[in-house]
């Protein structure tokens, strides 16, 4: 299976969105007017520091969130109109999640957290399909053999790329990355983006979102946030390559 | 295959993986709906034993049967009930003669005496009767013969023994033939009774020698006047006549104007079973109310560890709802949950509460009754306890943010 599409039709349409936080008697603009264009295949870095906007955003183009105004279209489905259970099924078919500490279930095997985002989908009904998936994408990165172990049997390193497993497995439209080198040392930083990175070469959408600059340089484009707003949007010119310790098929 | 099928598969699987996970948390939950159920079976289990040894006894007896009772009598404008009794040989004479509903009458006396035969003595009742009496309390002969209507005419030394008594006294001898003294007054044994079991008050109904009334009074007792008279009416429906007819006879014969309080009493053995039966039914009321109670503090139990892990598993909703769990899926995953864990909590406790009332029933000897009936019914109530005490927390679980779930430390 491939990241759907192939035609450069833009994946993330976000057009003058506004985010209004209200604590208390004080309104706080999280975002304030930001359209921004995101197209399939590429590898977008958000950046800024805390406070900035850029987990707001994340939220949004994951679909857990919705702006006060402004239009969100993802993939052709206008995303700013949608309830609460249409939500969870974009966020389901389209949206891979790969967070800062993981969020992997304790308890519970690499293969089974794999497996989970199958549980609540459509697709792939029957268990054998769900496992031979779920191996499918362990293997991709580098993981065969460690089906069996739960997360406290892992690296860190490991554990996330668990996380990338988990999220690709529904084949989503996008991968999102909230500061997804954020707990680990830099060595094992490099190994994550370098899946990243071969993913997005693959064909996949990635955008990772991240305070480092030198995690931006992995990405192809970088976006940089300030108070709500974006101040900078420019290709990466110095572009790092991962080096690539393990294959990733 | 079935997608909307499929889905509620994958819904159990990831509710049984949970309980699965938590083990000890899931035991603990659990104990309490054991408890309550094994509670509520065995309670119920006692109870309505309790209920049916009391409705067999009352059966045995016979529903066509009465007693008249010595009662209050009013001399000098002072009530008292006064302890030699007031119904006569006589009277029970004219309820045969008289009362046409009536079939059989016994005119009874009664005395406690320690009885010896050969070396060996044994104190019980003697119960001097008329020869009615086996036809009024349904009991027959297991050896020899009743005495007779010329035995009583005669105070014939003759007695009928219980089967305990002939135990004690002729432990390895058939009693009928034999001789035994009352009161120093020799006995000829001419019959030995049925085992009969215990009674309603729990005596030992078979621990008793019966004699012809006329006997008791005369040679064991010194008075002439009957304690008590048996009755049996020709049948169960025609109890209300008979009592009516022995009424107005009695009134007629002791000179009780119909205003007047009566000097004697009737009592049928309907109004007996349903004292008893108003009392059982008082117990099994107690029982079960008890029961339920604790039943209900388990589904607390179930509830509370369910608030308690939906706080703890804040991050996991917000994982599962982040790679697309809708809210209803997070509900039935902790709806399921409670729901499993008070059901095998049920079964574990229907278990339970058999083995503990087979166990009373063998240590304490009390009659127990288990029907399918109140199983299904304590069962059905704990899984309604664990949708009911389940249903807030899942709510709850599903209600959350995925974004503040997430961000939960």
């Amino acid at each position: 299976m491939s990241a759907s599409g192939g035609s450069a039709h833009s994946f993330v349409e976000l057009t003058d969105i506004v985010k209004i936080y209200t604590l208390g008697e004080v309104e706080v603009r999280a975002l304030d007017g930001v359209s921004l264009t995101i197209d399939a295949g590429e590898f977008v870095a958000v950046m800024g520091p805390s406070g900035s906007g850029k987990s707001t955003l994340m939220n949004i183009i994951g679909c857990l969130d919705r702006p006060t105004t402004g239009r969100y279209v993802l993939d052709g489905i206008d995303a700013s109109s949608l309830d609460k259970n249409q939500r969870a099924e974009v966020r389901n078919a389209k949206i891979g999640f790969v967070f800062q500490n993981f969020n992997l279930l304790a308890r519970t095997t690499a293969l089974e957290n794999v497996e989970l985002p199958l549980l609540y989908s459509d697709r792939l009904t029957t268990a054998s399909e769900r496992r031979t998936r779920a191996l499918e994408m362990l293997h991709r990165v580098g993981l065969a053999g460690r089906e069996g172990h739960r997360p406290s049997q892992l690296s860190g390193g490991q554990q996330q790329r668990v996380a990338i497993a988990r999220a690709l497995v529904t084949d989503p439209a996008i991968l999102l990355a909230d500061e997804p080198t954020g707990n680990l040392d830099s060595r094992v930083s490099e190994e994550i983006m370098a899946v990243l990175q071969e993913l997005n070469e693959q064909g996949r959408t990635v955008i990772a979102i991240t305070h480092e600059p030198d995690i931006a340089k992995f990405a192809r484009r970088v976006v940089a946030f300030r108070d709500g707003r974006i101040i900078s949007d420019q290709p990466v010119s110095d572009r790092r390559i991962a080096q690539r310790k393990e294959s990733v098929a | 295959m079935n997608i909307g099928w499929m889905r509620v598969a994958n819904i159990v699987k990831v509710g049984l993986q949970s309980i699965g996970r938590n083990k000890m948390r899931s035991a603990l939950t659990m104990l309490g709906i054991v408890i309550g159920v094994a509670c509520v079976i065995a309670m119920v289990a006692v109870a309505s034993g309790a209920s049916s040894s009391i409705q067999a006894q009352i059966d045995a007896l016979g529903t066509n049967f009465l007693m008249v009772f010595p009662g209050t009598t009013t001399s000098s404008g002072a009530r008292m009930f006064s302890g030699a009794s007031n119904l006569s040989v006589e009277d029970a004479a004219a309820i045969r003669a008289e009362c046409p509903a009536v079939a059989y009458v016994s005119a009874s006396a009664k005395t406690s005496a320690q009885v010896v035969a050969g070396e060996l003595n044994w104190a019980t009742q003697v119960q001097g009767v008329d020869v009615d009496w086996p036809f009024i309390r349904s009991w027959n002969l297991a050896e020899g013969d009743f005495f007779t209507s010329a035995d009583v005419r005669s105070a014939t030394k003759v007695a009928v023994l219980g089967r305990t008594v002939a135990d004690a006294l002729f432990p390895n001898a058939r009693a009928v033939g034999e001789t035994l003294r009352i009161k120093n007054v020799p006995f000829h044994v001419v019959g030995v009774l049925e085992r009969k079991g215990g009674s309603t008050m729990g005596q030992d109904q078979d621990d008793t020698i019966i004699a012809p009334y006329t006997t008791v009074t005369k040679r064991l007792e010194g008075h002439a006047n009957a304690a008590i008279i048996y009755v049996a009416a020709i049948s169960p429906n025609r109890v209300g006549e008979a009592k009516n007819e022995i009424d107005l006879l009695l009134r007629q014969r002791h000179r009780i104007g119909p205003r007047q309080d009566a000097d004697f009493m009737i009592r049928s053995q309907e109004e007996m079973a349903s004292t008893a039966a108003a009392s059982s039914k008082t117990l099994s009321v107690l029982l079960g109310s008890v029961a339920a109670i604790s039943l209900l503090v388990g589904g607390i139990g179930i509830m509370n560890i369910m608030l308690v892990s939906v706080t703890e598993r804040t991050r996991e909703i917000g994982i599962r709802m982040a790679i697309g769990a809708k809210g209803r899926h997070v509900l039935a995953q902790f709806l399921l949950e409670a729901v499993v864990l008070s059901v095998v909590g049920g079964l574990i406790g229907i278990l339970l509460g058999v083995a503990a009332s087979q166990l009373i029933a063998r240590y304490a000897g009390w009659p127990v009754s288990l029907g399918a009936g109140p199983i299904l019914m304590a069962f059905g109530f704990a899984a309604l306890i664990g949708i009911f005490f389940g249903f807030y927390p899942a709510r709850r679980a599903s209600a959350l943010d995925p974004i503040d779930a997430l961000r939960f430390e």
